[in-house]
């Protein structure tokens, strides 16, 4: 690196998106610093990750420009916060989707103001990005679409509606037929809901377009989910956890290509038995809850003691991109109906029961060739936190080294998380 | 000479072995500098190999340590040369409460640790200890001299702090509060004890393991034919540890 890196400042559009523009732009730079301490400072990086670290770099300018140039077409931009909500409808109405921000811990003072503290860090995050208006996402959005997938979330949506005009998809807790038919109906109501936002209709030929858009994106994270099975490992777990956060924000067509163009070097890579680690680093997966941007801070313990994350099973991770939509369906209903039944089989710990994802795990720790499972639980995440005892179960019974941590955003137990996480790889490396 | 140094967060401890026999330990105070503490304890030695564990491991690696390993593979590499058979150690330092499970050989095969709270620890034995007016070397033979069943339900130092002083306002005696600290200890303990399973032989190592009440009320919890066992100095099973990695490695 010639130049320091820093995430450009866009102070005058910040204005315009009525943001807390002095204290937004301390987190920038605070961002950038982390980001150039954690990202940059690693050996070996594939070349092509300077696309990533150009969207990083962008991440509060130019693609906030994107949006707002949608927004000038009257086109809608749509913020969500889970993988439940199926972003094809949205991508075939002309619309833009967004994952928005919740991974930090500036913003959980503003949200602690109002909501409970002993609730997930996430969803304070959010909320808390809206009510400092510090998350240029969250002031672009023309709405926020939430689901039920927990009671944190779902409670604090009636709240965010005063901030910012915010939906609610009900998510089955079950998986039975009437589960499907009230998911259909759900999809029914987002799809008359972003049509009417767009005055667009979504049509069987838009639809078809958007369905080849999305799966082309997860298709391309698939790839790279299978490079990553390689030893030595191509790409460190730290930039790929940061591509998979990326592809809730970048613009899908293009990240797909440049995913595509990464996972060619990484393919390269592996013919040459390239590493970005020795072959004999640990080899960890990751299981659990979400990391959302910029919630580095497992990744980075782990390959700072010299291991490497080879695989994320969660929302931010496999969960949103291991399923397909079926691409065969040409009528509005039929394909509605493949949407359904792909959306059904995300294994959130919300369902209940949900042994299909401990089946899932362990079929990620195989194809990635982990040597141990860490499972990552957010602080009051009571769904991931209880299931965790199955997956615990299940890695018992196979063998497979295992660690659980439970933690949030704050950086006050990174030394004993640190010292949890070195004891789990000297139990690997015997 | 093999050099294992422990830098915890509230003592530096050195253990010094030579021909697999410990002939020479330390226990400082960490202070404000502790590497600068840790250089001043070394400098008595001419070591082949030093290694460290404890919090201040990393900094330590920077400066003068060949190797680092946790405090979890040092306890279990310490608490192994005093008890050969034991499967289960008990870890109570200044800032965790840790259980270790090792296997038949001897390698770490589990453990449990607290949360990030200070609370089961040995910094909270302190606080509670000088909140009720006694030294620390007081504490556990104070509550072993009560037989009051009171009890402090809060698990967080801060709020357990609280609750003792409200225990004081109402008029009840020192020695059962400082009773009801200790169980509180206890009962975390054997929460992590309960959920990682334990053998027959339970070694108890750190700072904590030299206070009476707290040894006596843990055995008493535990079922009569397992053994508790504390060696000679326990605060340096750390150190002693990390030494004989080092004699290894």
């Amino acid at each position: 690196m010639t130049t320091p890196f820093a995430i450009k400042a866009y102070p005058e559009m910040w204005e315009g998106l009525d943001m807390d523009v002095a204290r937004f732009d301390k987190a920038r730079q605070m961002l950038g610093t982390a980001y150039e301490k954690m990202y940059l400072s690693q050996s070996n990086r594939p070349q092509a990750m300077a696309y990533f670290d150009d969207l990083m770099a962008e991440i509060f300018g130019r693609r906030i420009e994107e949006l707002l140039a949608v927004k000038k077409e009257g086109r809608p931009v749509v913020g969500t916060f889970c993988v439940y909500i199926p972003e094809e409808i949205v991508v075939a109405a002309g619309g833009v989707c967004v994952g928005l921000c919740g991974g930090s811990p500036g913003s959980i003072p503003d949200a602690e103001k109002i909501l409970p503290r002993n609730i997930c860090p996430m969803v304070k995050s959010a909320y808390g990005f809206k009510a400092g208006k510090i998350c240029p996402y969250f002031q672009a959005v023309d709405f926020v679409y939430g689901e039920t997938t927990c009671d944190a979330k779902k409670k604090t949506w009636e709240l965010l509606d005063r901030l910012v005009p915010t939906y609610v998809m009900e998510i089955p807790q079950m998986k039975k037929g009437r589960d499907k038919t009230l998911w259909l109906e759900e999809i029914g109501d987002f799809k008359a809901k972003v049509e009417e936002v767009c005055g667009t209709t979504v049509t069987a030929d838009n639809l078809a377009k958007a369905i080849v858009v999305i799966n082309d994106k997860r298709r391309a994270l698939q790839r790279l989910t299978k490079v990553r099975g390689s030893n030595p490992a191509p790409i460190s777990g730290k930039d790929a956890l940061l591509i998979e956060q990326m592809a809730f924000y970048d613009e899908p067509v293009r990240f797909a290509r440049q995913l595509n163009e990464l996972c060619d070097e990484l393919e390269e890579r592996v013919r040459s038995t390239t590493g970005v680690m020795p072959a004999s680093a640990p080899r960890i997966m990751v299981s659990g809850t979400p990391m959302a941007l910029p919630n580095w801070k497992v990744h980075n313990l782990v390959e700072t003691a010299g291991a490497v994350i080879v695989n994320e099973e969660s929302c931010i991770g496999t969960r949103y991109f291991k399923d397909l939509i079926d691409e065969s369906r040409t009528n509005l209903d039929q394909q509605l109906e493949a949407l359904t039944d792909r959306y059904m089989q995300i294994d959130c710990s919300c369902f209940t029961p949900n042994n299909e994802r401990v089946d899932q795990v362990l079929k990620e720790y195989r194809a990635s060739n982990a040597q141990g499972i860490l499972h990552y639980s957010l602080q009051f995440c009571h769904t991931y936190n209880i299931e965790e005892i199955k997956i615990r179960e299940a890695c018992e019974k196979e063998g497979i080294p295992y660690l659980s941590i439970e933690t949030d955003y704050s950086p006050e137990d990174v030394g004993q998380l640190q010292t949890r996480i070195e004891a789990f790889l000297e139990q690997i490396r015997g | 000479m093999f050099i294992g140094i422990d830098l915890g967060s509230r003592t530096v401890k050195v253990a010094a072995m030579r021909d697999g026999r410990l002939v020479d330990h330390q226990i400082v105070e960490s202070g404000f500098d502790p590497q600068r503490q840790a250089l001043e304890m070394l400098r008595r030695y001419e070591p082949v190999r030093v290694v460290a564990t404890g919090y201040g491991r990393h900094l330590a690696q920077h400066q003068f340590a060949q190797e680092v390993i946790t405090e979890i593979k040092a306890h279990a590499l310490g608490a192994r040369h005093h008890f050969p058979e034991c499967r289960t150690i008990i870890d109570i330092g200044g800032q965790d409460s840790k259980v270790i499970a090792l296997d038949a050989n001897g390698r770490v095969s589990s453990f449990q640790m607290n949360d990030k709270c200070a609370a089961g620890t040995g910094r909270f034995l302190e606080i509670m200890a000088a909140t009720l007016g006694y030294k620390l070397a007081e504490f556990g033979p104070a509550a072993l001299a009560s037989t009051a069943e009171v009890n402090i339900n809060s698990m967080c130092t801060v709020f357990a702090e609280s609750e003792v002083i409200s225990l004081k306002n109402r008029g009840i005696p020192a020695s059962d509060i400082a009773r009801a600290v200790h169980r509180s200890v206890i009962n975390r303990l054997a929460v992590m004890l309960n959920r990682l399973g334990h053998g027959d032989t339970i070694a108890f190592t750190g700072g904590v393991a030299k206070n009476p009440g707290i040894v006596a009320m843990l055995q008493e919890q535990l079922d009569q034919h397992v053994r508790l066992l504390t060696p000679a100095l326990p605060d340096i099973v750390g150190a002693l540890g990390a030494a004989i990695h080092a004699g290894r490695s």
